[in-house]
């Protein structure tokens, strides 16, 4: 039969062109030795607080620039650029997560070399992201006291892709009965070793440490070290 | 729902592919793990979208489903995990997220036609 269907192997990845791209963003980052922090959570996590106090906090003794991805608004920019840091709105439209070429678009007539540190606000979804490698640094996903403890066993596969883990809103805990002990073994049961963090960034309990893994985050990247947090 | 996304890469992947061997797509085989964060059903459906008013429309898409595999660094095994909420070896219980499969995003063979 000569019309039979031949069996051709490919063997490539799907999302083939985003990790080229983000693999491309990443030696960028690495050359200009700006340290990348992306953030994932689901909406109302209190990402665009969370770093409205990193950028007020960093921008006295670093150059800080940050990325936010929504899918309509700029508000968020608009909010952070309060700090006096270089702020640029990514609006994704309908599309429910960054991709390495919305960074890309979105660093357009930024000079890396200027900047410390670049933070990409991804658009507020535990699901989607975690497909899609941004090129970052150092990725943090973040949950809110106010979502529960079983969090992270719902969504297991975007824990596999951060380093690490935020526990927000920590201020609420009590007024919510928050059980810190049962979602830090949330955690841990899905990614065991992975690092959590609580912090408030209402009152700042945490912010000292999150802060300082920023801050050892960008030594250890610019003294050539590898950039991964031990866990 | 970014499965329509992956289908989109997915559709100009196969199509890059297809013209380097030529011929005809009649079905795409890929492989999808289980922590890729990748719905199958959503992905066939978002590929018949994806691939229509394409050269690849009315070709099958053939998934075949690939479950996380952990290392045990206890029992010094690869080993299968019973469910993506618990990352323990099934065999000792030890935690462990050392993931040795179940990332995969693949597209792994074409079936071509000429």
């Amino acid at each position: 039969m000569s019309h039979e269907p031949r069996l051709v192997e490919v063997r490539k990845n799907i999302l083939k062109q985003n990790d080229l791209n983000a693999r491309e963003l990443r030696r960028r980052f690495h050359e200009a030795g700006v340290f990348v922090v992306s953030l994932v959570s689901s909406p109302g996590a209190g990402k665009t607080t969370l770093l409205e106090k990193t950028l007020a906090a960093l921008v006295s003794r670093y150059r800080v620039a940050a990325l936010v991805g929504d899918l309509a608004t700029e508000n968020d920019a608009a909010r952070l650029a309060r700090s006096g840091a270089l702020v640029r709105q990514i609006t994704t439209g309908t599309v429910c997560h960054l991709e390495a070429a919305m960074v890309q678009q979105g660093l357009d007539g930024w000079e890396m070399d200027r900047l410390d540190f670049l933070f990409v606000e991804n658009v507020g979804n535990l699901v989607c992201p975690a497909s899609y490698d941004l090129g970052e640094s150092l990725r943090f996903v973040a949950v809110s006291v106010t979502e529960g403890e079983d969090k992270p066993l719902k969504y297991p596969t975007i824990f596999n892709t951060a380093d690490v883990a935020l526990i927000t809103k920590v201020d609420l805990a009590e007024a919510v009965g928050f059980d810190a002990a049962a979602a830090l073994a949330s955690v841990q049961s899905v990614r065991p070793g992975m690092k959590v963090l609580q912090v408030s960034a209402k009152t700042g309990q945490g912010m000292d440490d999150f802060l300082q893994l920023l801050e050892g985050g960008l030594h250890a990247a610019r003294s050539g070290a590898a950039a991964g947090v031990a866990p | 729902m970014h499965e329509l996304s992956i289908a989109l890469s997915l559709v100009d992947l196969a199509r890059e592919e297809a013209e380097k061997h030529g011929g005809r797509v009649c079905a795409l085989h890929v492989r999808i793990g289980a922590l890729a964060g990748v719905v199958p059903e959503a992905l066939l459906a978002s590929y018949e979208m994806a691939s229509a008013d394409t050269p690849l429309e009315g070709s099958r898409l053939v998934i075949e489903d690939v479950p996380v595999v952990v290392y045990c660094p206890e029992c010094r095994a690869e080993r299968a995990l019973s469910s993506v909420q618990v990352f323990c070896c099934a065999e000792c219980g030890t935690p462990t997220g050392q993931i040795q499969q179940g990332r995969e995003l693949e597209l792994v063979a074409l079936e071509l036609e000429s």
